[in-house]
């Protein structure tokens, strides 16, 4: 007597989700892991950035989830306003990752500012992984009401 | 199955549309998972975290700030967060905590205790 293996029959959905889970494992090689992100390979992380103009300030607003208030970097240079840091990877030595779609290692992103701002003024809060960066117009910039005499 | 959490992608197709699915990381620890989920502008009041038949799910309501003046550059969509998981059967569901710390959550699920590796000893 043979024992032979019970093949279940498979279904065409199943099928599909197998599929992608052996390019989701394949993805998950070790080869890739020791990039961040397989998919961000070449691109790096670009955290989503609005800018806001009111008659006193420039206010930029940026998506940064889970960072560490010391490791986010502003700089303003030539009427560009930067900003960079790094995303680090918690964990021990013996940690598997099963998916990794969050952005590990270090990023930056500029963006020119619509008119000229006081760098000595500006202000940054972080909150709830949210950047606000509020940048004071320069003096001259400002609209000035005439007083009419 | 080698993964713990197995996406839901399907399930509620009609709401995806409304919905973010917040980027996310899995991490297999030897005594469980850590998952991660990048939620910014979610505070611990705006976080729905439940699970029904096996499968886990996050929803995370924006409170976003709001700031006085004309959008002249817009990256950001306002949109919530929603994501569902199917929990791998070793995942004791009753011991799941979670934690939002800076819009990133984390959720840790242990494995059930008669899953874990353990040494038995020859008398």
């Amino acid at each position: 007597m043979n024992l032979i293996r019970y093949q279940a029959p498979e279904l065409a959905s199943n099928r599909w989700s197998t599929l992608r889970d052996e390019l989701d494992s394949f993805f998950e090689l070790p080869f890739w892991s020791s990039f961040p992100r397989a998919g961000q390979l070449f691109t790096g992380w670009s955290p989503a950035l609005d800018l806001y103009q009111n008659t006193d300030n420039i206010v930029a607003v940026v998506e940064l989830p889970g960072m560490r208030k010391e490791d986010i970097e502003i700089s303003l240079h030539d009427g560009t306003l930067t900003i960079g840091g790094e995303q680090k990877r918690e964990g021990r030595g013996n940690d598997k990752a099963e998916r990794t779609e969050r952005y590990v290692g270090t990023f930056r992103r500029s963006i020119t500012l619509p008119t000229r701002v006081d760098a000595s003024k500006v202000n940054a809060a972080y909150r709830d992984g949210i950047l606000t960066v509020t940048l004071p117009k320069a003096e001259e910039v400002r609209p000035k009401q005439i007083q009419v005499s | 199955m080698n993964t713990l959490t197995r996406e839901n992608r399907d399930a509620d197709r009609a709401q995806v549309d409304q919905f973010i699915a917040p980027p996310a990381s899995v991490i297999e620890a030897g005594e469980g998972y850590t998952l991660e989920l990048e939620m910014p502008g979610v505070t611990k009041d705006g976080l729905d975290i439940s699970v029904e038949n096996n499968e886990l799910t996050v929803v995370g309501q924006r409170s976003l700030p709001t700031v006085q003046g004309t959008l002249i550059h817009h990256e950001s969509r306002s949109n919530n967060f929603r994501r569902t998981f199917e929990l791998d059967p070793s995942i004791d569901a009753d011991k799941i905590s979670a934690k939002i710390e800076q819009g990133l959550v984390t959720l840790t699920l242990p494995k059930a205790e008669h899953v874990k590796p353990r040494k038995i000893s020859v008398s």
